[in-house]
């Protein structure tokens, strides 16, 4: 399924997004995810998956598709399959973000490549995010892995 | 807690924590890191379209359990060096999900503790299994 046309976006890197982290969206995330450790309660400090999505497009109801996902590529290709799943994340961490940190984030396309799973086939993207802080100091690296099927 | 390298040892469990998600939780965490995908809150969808047996609970949200694992643990003996977790199996709105861990390797000499993680669904099935990598301070 997939072609040289979808695999020539390894390697793409993103323009850099810029984040402001305030405490209040600390304490938002803290409270649904039902943290116990007052210093993520108090919006001292992130927790870990914090940072999931804080790079993502911020987009409105006009800019998404009937399931609720952006319409268009966003970063990587379109693929020929449309149902999206989080598949896992790595993280290493340097330091916890903070509020009041200004954050820039790339990403660039790790991989992609298909599997056949159980109820057919599947396309796994492998998006890197390198995210420094306002002295260009590195803050923290993820790999998010999505499944399309 | 007041970890210490030398008193763990391979096998020392990490806390377990059982997780009911119910539709406000799930609403409010879809709302904090901005995901409108409709398996996530329109049960009808997920099960007609998307072809799920309900609504989907995040794969994220269970990573951040995971995390929560290690953190919870860890207080403030120590720091989070790396951490990983991977969706296995879907899981869905009305399942019972516990995290929990494990010391899986000492490096005394790093002053790193490398930690095995899991969520484990009612039937004692591995959802999704994560590892983690800590150095504490003694």
């Amino acid at each position: 399924m997939l072609t040289d046309e979808h695999r020539a976006w390894i390697g793409h890197e993103s323009a850099p997004v810029h984040v402001d982290v305030s405490r209040r969206e600390i304490i938002k995330y803290a409270l649904a995810t039902e943290q116990v450790l007052e210093k993520y309660r108090r919006g001292d400090e992130a927790p870990p998956m914090f940072v999931f999505n804080l790079f993502a497009p911020l987009r409105g109801p006009d800019e998404l598709r009937d399931d609720g996902l952006p319409r268009g590529t966003g970063v990587g290709p379109k693929l020929p399959l449309h149902r999206v799943m989080a598949g896992g994340t790595e993280i290493v961490q340097h330091r916890p973000i903070r509020p009041g940190d200004r954050l820039t984030g790339v990403h660039r396309i790790r991989n992609l490549y298909e599997k056949q799973g159980r109820q057919g086939p599947l396309i796994f993207t492998e998006r890197e995010l390198r995210v420094t802080d306002a002295n260009g100091e590195p803050v923290l690296e993820e790999i998010q892995t999505s499944i399309a099927r | 807690m007041n970890l210490r390298l030398a008193d763990l040892r391979v096998g020392d469990p990490l806390p377990e924590r059982t997780h009911r998600p119910s539709n406000v939780s799930l609403f409010l965490y879809n709302a904090a890191v901005w995901n409108p995908h409709r398996i996530h809150y329109d049960e009808g969808y997920a099960t007609a379209v998307e072809g799920h047996a309900g609504i989907v609970i995040d794969g994220p949200l269970q990573g951040d359990w995971l995390a929560q694992t290690v953190c919870n643990w860890l207080g403030d003996d120590g720091s989070l060096l790396r951490f990983h977790y991977s969706n296995r199996l879907a899981t869905c709105l009305g399942d019972t999900l516990t995290s929990g861990g494990r010391v899986a390797a000492v490096h005394p000499e790093q002053q790193l503790v490398e930690l095995e993680l899991w969520i484990r669904n009612a039937e004692g099935q591995t959802t999704s299994p994560g590892t983690a990598t800590v150095r504490l301070a003694r």
